[in-house]
């Protein structure tokens, strides 16, 4: 898995802060960034004042380490996650004529949220309706429902929904019925059956529903619209990890979704040139997920038999190595 | 073998006040020794079941065979039965109490027992399957009323609440005589029973207010506790009912459960009766009469609930929409079609066939019968909770072996067999304490018996003698 390490901001005063801020959040080092992860930053580069610094627009600079100091992610309330981030109201949109099925948005994601392997938070498919029809790969993440099955049955309001449209897990509250899991008809959520797998690093961040680490055993989780990178100003883990520019992300009230390449469209205007749908929308669960159909593809369709079973296997399917990398976290 | 008898009486006339009480409360005086083996027996099992569930909330659920695809196993399946048992008491002793159907003197306080233990166990069992039982308080702190499974919080506590008052209210006058007769109480033992007796009783003397009022509490407790009983298995499928899953997205959830809770509730109340009848000698309460007549209310509740089946199966099956066709395909002609079909065939159609005859309905057979109802019940409420999770919208694709497939592990039968044993453990205490039949009522059954007799007897007299005085007239 790579390193991950912490964003650095100048240590002059706060306003300076918060200018530098604006012109992007800095990363040391080459990674996109978790929030959330305290003490990065070593001794060793102490002695190495002058550090290469870039912006997350990819403005590259030096500057002394001495005037850098720690940053950490702003600290979101218990009551701030629930609320969700004022006046957004979150949509992503797949792209399915561009998925090839690389899987690299699960890798993306389990790498963010340092989930374990068997833990797909977003899980591609491989679909076929009928015998008939053209094969394709469906990414799913969680639909963040504005009719939600799921937060509807919780007894303690530990799934909620936020007015940014995102719907999340509280894990300090969760109890465990599992009733989420049994009404989610898009089999989303997994419950940590036993003691979870987590790197050191993550095991003794301060718990945050926003980021949903360290998980807990005994509670639910799922995919969470990564929404303490969009309070960075940043893109969920999926959509910069898709090499394919599939994923569009963005603020359905600014009409807007971006994706992995940075090209910003207008998303009415995607749905509308492209005939999206959602899926299972006779469900009238209102996902707040779209898929743009899988019309001239570019890319080979899944291989699967008539009955939609997926087919042994090549072993020389070239992709392979792709898919292994996210086992190794 | 018995030959099949059907006395026309209750509760035989002859039998006197005290004789009545004596086999009442003799099974409470001796503590056997087959009574202690039984008990050790039964802790050791309920202990391995303790043993499993705390190895369980060591290593966290993931010590049962459920997965994330199966999230509900054999723990919400108990659930299921267990509330469904608990149906038997409100159905015997309030609904023939409402219809004031007096043969039911008998076996009311066996039926009510059965209620009052399988809630204390069905009401454990979904919190044996949480992550996190030691935040059950979050459900005070937190709780949603828009959650069904709040509902079935608030619905089960008060049918818990309900059914131990309405176990408890007749046996008032019973506590109270078992009191005054608890005269020696030199060994530590009866000083403890007389101190029990004395706290259940609270001070009942046999006043004609008490009466009076004792009667007015147990008429109000009828009426209410029918439909807290129904609510109660109403919302328990709604834990189902309430999502979208096929399989589980059925509108007659409610009347199916509630159906099915009456079928297994009231064949473990036969079974009760079949066993204490053996075991305590109440061959002379529990006649040939009451087997035949709760046969027929079992027989009734069967059809019922057979009904229901066939709607939940039937229509469905007619159209076979895509999604429902995986799993109805799974169970009719799939990895489930065995299980499924022996419960229609083998736990609701055999029993139907065979309590329509006369001879179906003595104590022998029935038992039989019963026995595959309750496990054909319990069998029913696992095929309604597990091929249905791994039937989802979205295919299973690439997941680990466990994942797809899911059968209970030994700590998810044991813990349920420890439930289950602690159960029977409440029971035999019950009975080695109280009696199992409600004296007072038993008493006063035979008392009507006793005036009925002397009634017709009088109008015989009257008869023969009218006869007579006809004959000296026709003869002048």
């Amino acid at each position: 898995m790579e390193e991950q390490k912490d964003k650095i901001s100048p240590e002059s005063k706060e306003a300076g802060r918060r200018n530098f801020l604006k012109l992007g959040f800095l990363a040391a080092g080459l990674t996109v960034v978790g929030g959330g992860i305290e003490k990065v930053l070593s001794t060793e580069k102490k002695e190495n004042p002058d550090t290469t610094v870039f912006t997350r627009d990819g403005k590259v600079f030096k500057a002394d380490l001495n005037c850098l100091h720690e940053y950490t992610a702003p600290a979101v309330s218990n009551e701030e996650a629930r609320r969700g981030i004022p006046g957004k109201k979150f949509v992503m949109v797949f792209d399915l004529a561009k998925c090839d099925g690389c899987k690299k948005c699960t890798e993306a994601c389990q790498a963010m949220h340092f989930t374990e392997p068997d833990r797909e938070w977003i899980k591609v498919f491989k679909m076929k309706d009928a015998e008939t029809t053209a094969a394709y790969f469906m990414p799913k993440p969680c639909f963040h429902c504005d009719n939600p099955p799921c937060t509807k049955v919780c007894p303690v309001g530990a799934t909620f929904k936020r007015q940014d449209g995102i719907v999340l897990i509280d894990d300090d509250r969760c109890i465990g019925c599992r009733s989420c899991m049994a009404a989610c008809p898009y089999s989303t959520r997994f419950f940590n059956w036993s003691e979870p797998m987590q790197p050191e690093a993550v095991a003794h961040v301060t718990y945050s529903p926003e980021h949903g680490f360290p998980r807990q055993k005994g509670t639910t989780e799922k995919c969470d619209f990564c929404p303490h990178m969009i309070r960075d100003g940043k893109m969920p883990a999926c959509v910069n990890g898709c090499p394919m520019n599939a994923i569009y992300f963005g603020d359905q009230n600014e009409d807007a979704v971006t994706n992995s390449a940075g090209t910003t469209v207008k998303f009415s205007q995607l749905l509308e040139d492209n005939s999206a749908y959602r899926f299972l929308e006779e469900l009238g669960t209102e996902p707040r997920v779209y898929y743009l159909p899988p019309k001239n593809r570019k890319y080979p369709k899944p291989d699967l038999d008539s009955e939609g079973k997926e087919q042994k296997k090549d072993a020389k399917k070239p992709d392979m190595n792709k898919g292994m990398a996210s086992m190794n976290m | 073998m018995e030959k099949p008898k059907y006395p026309d009486s209750n509760i035989p006339a002859e039998l006197s006040e005290e004789v009545i009480r004596e086999d009442s409360m003799r099974p409470t005086r001796n503590w056997g020794l087959s009574t202690k083996i039984w008990l050790a027996f039964l802790f050791s099992v309920a202990g391995w079941g303790l043993y499993a569930y705390v190895h369980q909330l060591r290593g966290g659920l993931g010590v049962t065979a459920m997965r994330n695809y199966v999230s509900w196993g054999l723990y919400i399946s108990t659930f299921v039965f267990f509330i469904g048992i608990s149906h038997s008491g409100t159905l015997v002793s309030a609904i023939l109490r409402i219809t004031k159907q007096d043969w039911r003197m008998p076996i009311t306080r066996i039926a009510e027992l059965m209620t009052f233990v399988s809630l204390c166990f069905g009401g454990i069992m979904p919190i044996i399957d949480l992550g996190h039982p030691e935040r059950i308080g979050n459900l005070v702190i937190f709780g949603r009323v828009q959650s069904p499974l709040m509902w079935d919080v608030m619905s089960i506590i008060t049918y818990f609440t309900g059914s131990t008052v309405f176990l408890w209210l007749p046996m008032i006058p019973d506590m109270a005589l078992m009191r005054d007769r608890l005269t020696d109480t030199t060994k530590r033992f009866d000083k403890f029973r007389k101190w029990l007796y004395t706290k259940l009783a609270i001070g009942w003397t046999g006043s004609k207010s008490q009466w009076k009022r004792l009667e007015l509490v147990m008429t109000i407790m009828t009426i209410v506790i029918i439909p807290v009983a129904v609510s109660v298995h109403t919302v328990v499928s709604y834990i189902f009912a309430m999502t979208l899953r096929p399989g589980w997205n059925s509108t007659i959830f409610g009347p199916y459960f509630v159906a099915g809770a009456l079928y297994s509730g009231s064949a473990i109340v036969i079974l009760a009766m079949v066993i204490f009848r053996k075991l305590y000698h109440l061959e002379k309460y529990i006649t040939y009469r009451h087997f035949d007549l709760m046969g027929r209310v079992v027989l009734a509740l069967t059809l019922i609930y057979a009904y229901l089946n066939l709607n939940e199966y039937w229509i469905p099956g007619y159209k076979m929409a895509t999604a429902e066709s995986h799993l109805l395909h799974d169970l009719f002609s799939g990895s489930y079609s065995s299980a499924f079909w022996l419960c229609q065939f083998g736990t609701v159609l055999l029993p139907i066939i065979v309590m329509c005859f006369p001879k179906g309905r003595t104590p022998g057979s029935l038992a039989v019968v019963c026995t595959l109802i309750a496990i054909g019940a319990w069998v029913k409420r696992y095929l309604i909770v597990v091929p249905t999770l791994l039937h989802p919208f979205l295919p299973i694709q690439d997941v680990p072996s466990d994942w797809s497939q899911y059968f209970p592990n030994w700590v998810e039968w044991s813990v349920v067999m420890g439930a289950l044993s602690g159960m029977v453990i409440i029971v035999t205490l019950y009975a080695k304490f109280f009696p199992m039949m409600s004296m007072w009522e038993v008493v006063h059954g035979a008392q009507v018996e006793e005036s009925k007799r002397l009634a017709a007897e009088a109008v015989a007299h009257h008869e023969i003698e009218v006869h007579k005085s006809e004959t000296a007239k026709a003869a002048l």
